[in-house]
């Protein structure tokens, strides 16, 4: 278990170092990705599951497609095939692959060594967290509610029907 | 020196690990000029924030770690949609995703 939080501590550093030097933006949200799931296993490592799944279900999940639908909306230049068959070349993913693969094969070992299920010591779980989620941070949630939905509002007003003059030669169906 | 913590890692690991992850992602918002890296450094600071958060619940076995963890996510949600609205606006109105192209208010 120790050493699983070394190991993924170390994917970790490497994919977001990775991320702040890359120049392509698909290789950096692989890598971010990437980044994103070794956090998940170092959360596993140190004894929150419930902050594991989340990071891989909602930042690994919902945000990073969020990113890759604008950055597909936004890469200019190449027709999309001339795009696929780039980004299908094994310099792109092969990188993140392998560094996802590393912490596939520690998931496994925590697994069998039976570290993620159960009453093992020092773990936070799930229950505990929701009963105080909703007991004592109860404002704390109506807050992050309202929070939410001030990023809704904010994203329908900025990108409701774009001026005339922005909108030519940008490939859009009308 | 400290005993340590039930889950066998020293606290000031894991708080080294959000470190070095927060000083990458201040290094790219301060270095990068493309708007989405910008964004991209910005979810890595977040993220270092939260696993400093849940690094420390995990030493005292206290929940509320993950629970500030929940609400850092919530609102990384929120910034990330209308981060993202802001970047398809300046495309569409500057053809690029410059930073320095945007340098002036009423551009």
């Amino acid at each position: 278990m120790t050493y699983a939080f070394y190991i993924a501590s170390l994917i970790a550093v490497v994919a977001t170092l990775r991320v702040v030097t890359g120049t392509h933006a698909i290789h950096a949200l692989l890598y971010f990705v990437t980044s994103l799931l070794a956090v998940a296993v170092i959360f596993l490592t140190l004894g929150a599951p419930f902050a594991a799944a989340l990071e891989v279900i909602i930042y690994a999940g919902a945000v990073m497609v969020l990113f890759i639908f604008v950055v597909m909306m936004l890469s200019p230049g190449p027709r999309s095939a001339r795009r696929e068959r780039q980004w299908l070349d094994p310099g792109t993913w092969v990188g993140p692959a392998v560094l996802a693969a590393v912490l596939l094969a520690e998931l496994v070992w925590i697994l069998a060594a039976g570290g993620a299920g159960g009453e093992a010591a020092g773990r936070v779980a799930p229950k505990e967290v929701g009963v105080a989620l909703f007991g004592p941070y109860l404002l704390a949630v109506e807050m992050a509610s309202v929070l939410l939905l001030a990023g809704l509002v904010g994203a329908c007003h900025l990108g409701r029907n774009l001026p005339v003059e922005g909108r030519q030669g940008e490939g859009e169906a009308p | 020196m400290n005993p340590l913590p039930p889950n066998g890692i020293p606290l000031e690991h894991g708080l080294i690990v959000a470190a070095v992850l927060f000083v990458l992602g201040m290094t790219g918002v301060l270095i990068r000029r493309d708007l989405i890296f910008v964004l991209l450094s910005l979810e890595v600071m977040l993220n270092a924030a939260g696993l400093a958060f849940v690094t420390a619940g995990a030493r005292w076995l206290q929940p509320d770690g993950q629970i500030m963890f929940v609400l850092i996510l919530a609102a990384a949600a929120a910034e990330v949609s209308v981060g993202l609205a802001l970047i398809l606006r300046m495309y569409a109105r500057y053809r690029t995703l410059d930073t320095d192209c945007a340098g002036k208010l009423r551009g």
